[in-house]
C-alpha cells in the first residue's frame, strides 16, 4: 500500500511500576482476586488511589463471565479508557502499545495494565477444551494433548526442516533455569542439566517434560503514563522505542515455520533506530523452546533456519553473550495464563530500570520484548514485539 | 502393519468394568456439517461457492473471499502427512486412558491443513487418505488412513475406537424368523462375531429356515418375543451383560393406509412389534449397553435399527406401516442421545420394499435380505450412523432433499 | 324341591364336593390360535407392570393386561360365529347367568388322540360312550378329554406345513349332539373346539358352525379333564361381562362329588 503514513514515535510515554504477584501452582482464588492483588500493588507503589487510575487494560482467560468492564465495578475503578486484550502471549506488547497511544493522545493519564489468571485443579483442561471455536471443533477432540501436541507438530516439522536438535532446545531451557535460580518468584528453581533435560519423560514426541511450561496462577502488571507523571509519582519508567503487532501471518504455511515478526521486523528496527547488535537482552515468549528459536530468526538476530547454529554459538544466561529470558521465562517461572504474556515485559522494565529481582544484566540499556500467542487451531496467531530503553 | 486383533480373553468376573468415557463432543453448529457427512461415511469439507476455496476448520465466512456460501461437498481426501506426534500425556480423561495416541498434520492436495487422528499404517511424509468418522462421543473427527488398503486395516486400535467392528463381538439378532434376521445371523457369523444370539418367539410355531439358521456357526437360539416385556426382560437379565451389538430385525409389514383400514388391531400390532418392541429392547438392554461402552476389545458398541425409508416420508399404500416406522425413527434419535454417554452408536439402516412376501405385489427394485445384512456389517465396520440401502432408499432420500412436498405427492401416486 | 345351599357350602368346605380347576394359567407364551398372517389376529396375553412398590406407586403392585377374547382358557358365545350372529342373547353380556352353570359329560378319547393327532370324534364313538356311561343328558356340556393339555407347546399347537393337527369333532357328531342330545355346549383341551384340520370339513369348523348356530357355547384350552368323572361333574363357567363380547378368558371350575 503506497503512501502509508510514517508511524509516530512514543515519545514522552513510559512504562513503569513492574508488579508480579508471586505465582502458585494451584489457587483456590478467582482471577478477580489476582487482578485485585496486582491493582493494589500498583497503587501501593505509587501512592495513588484506585480511582486515580483512569485507564485499565485487562488480559485474562479465567475472569469469565466477566470482562474488563465488570472488573471496573468489581474493583471500584472509574476509568475513562478501558481495554480488554485477550491475546494470550502477545497481551503484554499489545496492551503496552495501545495504552501508550492513549496516554500520548491524552485519552488517559494513568493506565493500569494487568494480566492475571487463576489455576484451579482442572481449570486448565476446561480452558483448553473451550479455548476457541477451532480448538473445540478441530483440536481438542484429537488426543487432547492441548498446546503440547500442537507444538509437538510444529517442533517436529521445524527440526526436520532446519536440522535443530533436542540438545539445541535443551540449551535454552537449561540457561533459563540458571536465570531462574536467583529469581524469587520462579516456581522451578532446582538445577536443570542437559542430561536431565534429555532424559525427561516424553509428553508428545518430540516434546518432553522440560519443553513444557507449567500452568499456574499469578498476576503481572505495570503502569503506562507520561514521563512527567512518572516523575511526579517518584517512579522510574522505560521508554518505548518501537512496537509491532501482527495476527494470522503466513496462513499459507502448511505448518507454522515463522511468525508475524518476520513481516514487521524492519519496521521494528527502523522505528527504534537501533539494530540487533544494540540490544542488551531479549525476552522472548517461551511456552516452548522452538518458538523462542523462531523469534531469534524472525526478529533478525539470525537468518531463517539458522537459530540452531545461533543457539550453539551463544550463551543465554543473564551474564552470557545473549542474555535471554533473564527471570527464567515461563519455562522456569510457570505460565500464569495471560500473565505469561506480560512476564517478559515486566522483567524488561525491571532490567532497564536496574531493579531486577533476580540477576541483573549488567549495562542493560536497550532490551527487546517479544510476544506470541493464541493457538487458535494449529498455530500461534498473535505476534508482537517492543524495543524498550532505560531512562535517558 | 496392523496386528490382527486377537480374540479377547474371557473377562475376569471379579474385575471392575471400566466406566465409559467419551471425547469432547461439543461442536459448533457449522461443524455439524462434518457430522452429517461422517454419519453416512462421506468425506466432505466446506467448499466456497464463490471462490471454490476448500475450507477447514469449518467457518462461517470464506477466509479467501468472505463469502457466506460455504456448503459441505465431497472433496479429494488425499494428501500428505506433514508432521506427526504421539500424545503420551493428555489432559482429557478419555484420551488419558488411551495414550499413546498418534495425531498428525495432513496437507490435503485440495488445499487445507487438517489435524487428524492417525491410522497405525500411516507414516510421516507419506501419502494418506482422510476419512471422516464419528468418535465415541458421536462427534465428527478426521482420521488419516493409509493411501491404499492394508491387511487388517479395520483392526487398528485408534480406528476401532470410531467403529463398531463386529469381529469378536457378541451380537443379538432379535427376530430369527424373518428372512432378514436369518441373513443377518449368517452375515454376523461370517464377520467374526463370537456369539450370534438369535431370538425366536413362540418356539411352538415352526418357521421356514429354522434348520438352516441353527446350522450357522456360533448361532445360539434364545427365546425372545419383543412384544412381551417379560420375555425381553428375562433375556436381558440372562445375557444383557454380554451382548455388544443388538440388531433389531423384528418386522411387521401390512399394507393399508390410515383411512382405508378397518380398526386398530393391525395398527396396534404394528406399533407393538415395532415401536413398543424397540422401547422394550431399549429399556431392557440399553442400560447395560451404555455401562459396557468401554469394556475392552468386545465392548458394547451399537444398536442397529432396520427402518423403512418411508419413515422419512409416508407411502400411503403402506400408510400405517410408514407411520409406525416414523415412530421408530423418532425413538432412535432419543436413543442416540441416551446411549451416547456410553459411546454406543445407534445405527439406522433405511431401505425400501424388501424381497419378502409382504411386498410380493410391489414391482422391483427391491432389497434382498442379504443386501440388508451386508449393509449392516459394512455400517458397523465403518462406524456409520445412517445408511441408505438400495435404489428406492437412495431415491426417496434424494427426492426428499430436493423437494419434500413433491415427494409427498409422488408417493401418493399422483 | 327345596334346596339346601348351606349343605352345598358345607360340602365344599368339607371336601365332600371337590373343586377341580379346569383353567390354564394366562401367560404370554401360551399358544393361541394362528390364522393366516394377512387376517386379523387374536392378541396373546400380555402383562405390563404399572407399579411394584416403587416410584410408580410406592405401596402397591399392579399390572395392566391385554388379551384377546379367545386367548387362554376361554368361552365362546354364539355371536362368535356367523351362524349365531342373529340369535337372541348371543353375546357374553346378554347370555342369561343361569347358563354359566351346567353338568358335564366327559368323553375320554385320550388314547385315540395319542395315536392320531387328527383323531375325529364320530357319532359312533359317542354312541359307544353312551353304551357305557348312559345317555348324554340334555343341557350338558360335552367335554372332549384328549390329554392335549399335557403336551409341550409345540405338540399342543401341532403346527405343520399344512396347518394344525389336533383332534376335534366330525360335523355329524356335532350336529347329532345339538339336534339329538340338545347339549349345552362343547368343550376341549385344544386351542379350538374344532379339529386342527377342520377348515377342510363340510361345513368347515362344524363345532363353531352348529353349536353357535343353535345358540350353544364353547369352552377351549381346558385342562384337568382327566380328573373328572364321565358324568356327574358340574361346570361353573362364567365369562367376563364384555358388552357384545364374542367370548372371554375365564376361570372354569368343575364341582365333583366325592
Amino acid at each position: 500500500m503506497s503512501g502509508a503514513k510514517r508511524r509516530q514515535s512514543y515519545d514522552g510515554v513510559v512504562a513503569c511500576v513492574p508488579v508480579t504477584i508471586p505465582y502458585r501452582r494451584y489457587s483456590i482464588n478467582s482471577a478477580h482476586w489476582w487482578i485485585g492483588r496486582a491493582l493494589r500493588e500498583l497503587v501501593r507503589q505509587t501512592g495513588l488511589r484506585p480511582t486515580d487510575l483512569d485507564g485499565l487494560s485487562l488480559s485474562s482467560f479465567t475472569v469469565g463471565p466477566d470482562t474488563a468492564i465488570g472488573i471496573t465495578q468489581h474493583m471500584g475503578l472509574s476509568p475513562r479508557w478501558l481495554d480488554h486484550v485477550p491475546f494470550g502471549g502477545a497481551s503484554g506488547v499489545v496492551a503496552l502499545r495501545r495504552a501508550a497511544r492513549a496516554v500520548q493522545a491524552g485519552d488517559a493519564d494513568l493506565v493500569a495494565c494487568v494480566a492475571a489468571d487463576t489455576n484451579h485443579v482442572d481449570s486448565f483442561r476446561r480452558t483448553l477444551s473451550t479455548f476457541s471455536r477451532f480448538a473445540q471443533d478441530a483440536v481438542y477432540p484429537y488426543g487432547s494433548g492441548g498446546p503440547n501436541a500442537s507444538f509437538a507438530l510444529i517442533t517436529r516439522h521445524y527440526m526436520k526442516r532446519y536440522g535443530a536438535t533436542r540438545e539445541d532446545f535443551g540449551k535454552l531451557c537449561v540457561a533459563q533455569r540458571a536465570n531462574a535460580r536467583s529469581f524469587p518468584h520462579a516456581l522451578m528453581k532446582s538445577e536443570l542439566t542437559l542430561d536431565a533435560y534429555m532424559a525427561a519423560r516424553p509428553i508428545a514426541d518430540p516434546i518432553h517434560l522440560f519443553d513444557c511450561v507449567m500452568p499456574c496462577a499469578g498476576a503481572e502488571a505495570f503502569l503506562v503514563c507520561r514521563e512527567d507523571t512518572a516523575r511526579s509519582l517518584g517512579v522510574t519508567g522505560v521508554r518505548v522505542l518501537s512496537t509491532i503487532e501482527r495476527h494470522n501471518a503466513y496462513p499459507e504455511d502448511a505448518i507454522q515455520l515463522r511468525g508475524g515478526w518476520a513481516v514487521d521486523k524492519h519496521e521494528l528496527w527502523d522505528m527504534a533506530g537501533v539494530g540487533p547488535d544494540d540490544i542488551n537482552f531479549v525476552q522472548t515468549y517461551d511456552d516452548y523452546p522452538v518458538i523462542s528459536m523462531m523469534q531469534f530468526e524472525d526478529l533478525g538476530f539470525c537468518g531463517k533456519g539458522e537459530a540452531a547454529e545461533f543457539v550453539r554459538a551463544q550463551s543465554f544466561t543473564h551474564d552470557g553473550s545473549f542474555p535471554h529470558n533473564t527471570s527464567g521465562g515461563q519455562l522456569s517461572g510457570g505460565q500464569a495464563g495471560a500473565a505469561g504474556g506480560y512476564l517478559g515485559l515486566v522483567e524488561a522494565i525491571r532490567q532497564l530500570t536496574h531493579s531486577a529481582l533476580g540477576a541483573q544484566v549488567p549495562e542493560a540499556k536497550i532490551g527487546l520484548v517479544s510476544g506470541f500467542g493464541m493457538i487458535n487451531y494449529d498455530r500461534g496467531l498473535a505476534s508482537g514485539a517492543a524495543i524498550l530503553a532505560g531512562p535517558a | 502393519m496392523t496386528e490382527p486383533l486377537s480374540r479377547p480373553r474371557r473377562k475376569n468376573p471379579l474385575k471392575k468394568t471400566q466406566a465409559p468415557l467419551t471425547p469432547q463432543g461439543v461442536r459448533s453448529r457449522t461443524a455439524h456439517g462434518l457430522t452429517a457427512a461422517a454419519a453416512e461415511g462421506r468425506f466432505e469439507l466446506q467448499v466456497c461457492a464463490d471462490c471454490a476455496a476448500v475450507i477447514y476448520p469449518p467457518r462461517d465466512a470464506c477466509p479467501a473471499c468472505l463469502s457466506a456460501r460455504l456448503p459441505f461437498k465431497a472433496v479429494d481426501p488425499n494428501g500428505e502427512l506433514v508432521a506427526e506426534t504421539t500424545v503420551r500425556i493428555s489432559t482429557d480423561p478419555y484420551f488419558r486412558e488411551r495414550t499413546p495416541w498418534r495425531i498428525g498434520s495432513v496437507k490435503l492436495d485440495c488445499g487445507p491443513v487438517l489435524v487428524a487422528h492417525l491410522h497405525g499404517d500411516t507414516i510421516e511424509g507419506g501419502r494418506v487418505r482422510l476419512a471422516l468418522q464419528l468418535d465415541r462421543s458421536g462427534a465428527p473427527v478426521l482420521i488419516a488412513m493409509p493411501a491404499r488398503d492394508v491387511p487388517n486395516m479395520a483392526e487398528d486400535v485408534q480406528l476401532r475406537e470410531m467403529t463398531c467392528d463386529p469381529k469378536f463381538r457378541r451380537v443379538l439378532i432379535t427376530d430369527g424368523r424373518t428372512q432378514v434376521g436369518q441373513a443377518m445371523a449368517k452375515a454376523f457369523s461370517a464377520a467374526g462375531a463370537s456369539i450370534v444370539f438369535v431370538g425366536i418367539a413362540d418356539a411352538w410355531k415352526p418357521f421356514p429356515g429354522d434348520a438352516a439358521l441353527k446350522a450357522i456357526e456360533r448361532v445360539e437360539i434364545v427365546p425372545l418375543d419383543i412384544t412381551d416385556t417379560e420375555s425381553v426382560t428375562e433375556l436381558a437379565e440372562q445375557n444383557g451383560g454380554r451382548i455388544d451389538i443388538i440388531v433389531n430385525t423384528a418386522e411387521y409389514t401390512r399394507p393399508g393406509g390410515i383411512v382405508e383400514r378397518r380398526g386398530l388391531v393391525v395398527a396396534r400390532q404394528e406399533m407393538d412389534v415395532r415401536y413398543f418392541g424397540l422401547m422394550r429392547l431399549a429399556q431392557a438392554f440399553g442400560p447395560a449397553l451404555r455401562f459396557r461402552g468401554a469394556d475392552g476389545v468386545n465392548s458394547a458398541t451399537a444398536f442397529v435399527n432396520l427402518l423403512s425409508v418411508h419413515a422419512l416420508m409416508n407411502w400411503p399404500a403402506f400408510g400405517a406401516h410408514s407411520a409406525t416406522e416414523a415412530a421408530c425413527l423418532s425413538a432412535s434419535q432419543a436413543m442416540r442421545a441416551e446411549l451416547r454417554p456410553g459411546g454406543v452408536k445407534v445405527v439406522n439402516l433405511f431401505f425400501g420394499p424388501t424381497e419378502t412376501e409382504w411386498f410380493q405385489s410391489v414391482p422391483p427394485p427391491k432389497v434382498t435380505p442379504a443386501a440388508i445384512a451386508k449393509a449392516t456389517i459394512d455400517a458397523l465396520t465403518r462406524g456409520l450412523e445412517d445408511v441408505f440401502v438400495g435404489d428406492v432408499a437412495e431415491d426417496v432420500r434424494e427426492r426428499l432433499a430436493a423437494n419434500p412436498k413433491a415427494l409427498e405427492r409422488e408417493l401418493a401416486g399422483s | 324341591m327345596s334346596v339346601d345351599l348351606a349343605l352345598f357350602a358345607a360340602s365344599i368346605a368339607s371336601g365332600a364336593i371337590t373343586i377341580v380347576d379346569l383353567t390354564q394359567t394366562l401367560t404370554p407364551d401360551f399358544p393361541i390360535i394362528t390364522l393366516p398372517p394377512e387376517m386379523g389376529q387374536c392378541a396373546p396375553f400380555r402383562l405390563e407392570e404399572v407399579s411394584r412398590y416403587d416410584e410408580r406407586g410406592p405401596a402397591w403392585y399392579w399390572n395392566n393386561f391385554s388379551v384377546g377374547e379367545h386367548t387362554g382358557t376361554h368361552f365362546d358365545a354364539p355371536i362368535h360365529w356367523i351362524s349365531g350372529k342373529d340369535l337372541p342373547d348371543n353375546a357374553v353380556d346378554t347370555i342369561p347367568a343361569q347358563k354359566f352353570i351346567a353338568p358335564a359329560a366327559v368323553i375320554d378319547c385320550s388314547q385315540e388322540a395319542a395315536a392320531d393327532p387328527d383323531f375325529v370324534l364320530t357319532v359312533a364313538f359317542l354312541e359307544n360312550w353312551e353304551s357305557k356311561h348312559g345317555r348324554v343328558e340334555a343341557g350338558s356340556w360335552v367335554l372332549l378329554r384328549t390329554d392335549w393339555s399335557k403336551k409341550s407347546y409345540a405338540d399342543y399347537a401341532g403346527l405343520r406345513e399344512d396347518g394344525a393337527h389336533t383332534p376335534g369333532p366330525a360335523p355329524e357328531a356335532v350336529k347329532w349332539l345339538v339336534e339329538q342330545r340338545d347339549v349345552h355346549g362343547f368343550g376341549t383341551e385344544t386351542i379350538g373346539t374344532d379339529a386342527g384340520q377342520a377348515h377342510h370339513f363340510n361345513p368347515p369348523y362344524p363345532a363353531h358352525f352348529y353349536m353357535h348356530g343353535k345358540g350353544r357355547y364353547g369352552l377351549q384350552c381346558l385342562t384337568n379333564l382327566d380328573l373328572l368323572p364321565p358324568k356327574g361333574a358340574v361346570i361353573v363357567a362364567a365369562p367376563l361381562k364384555i358388552k357384545q363380547g364374542s367370548g372371554s378368558p375365564l376361570r372354569v371350575l368343575a364341582l365333583v362329588a366325592k
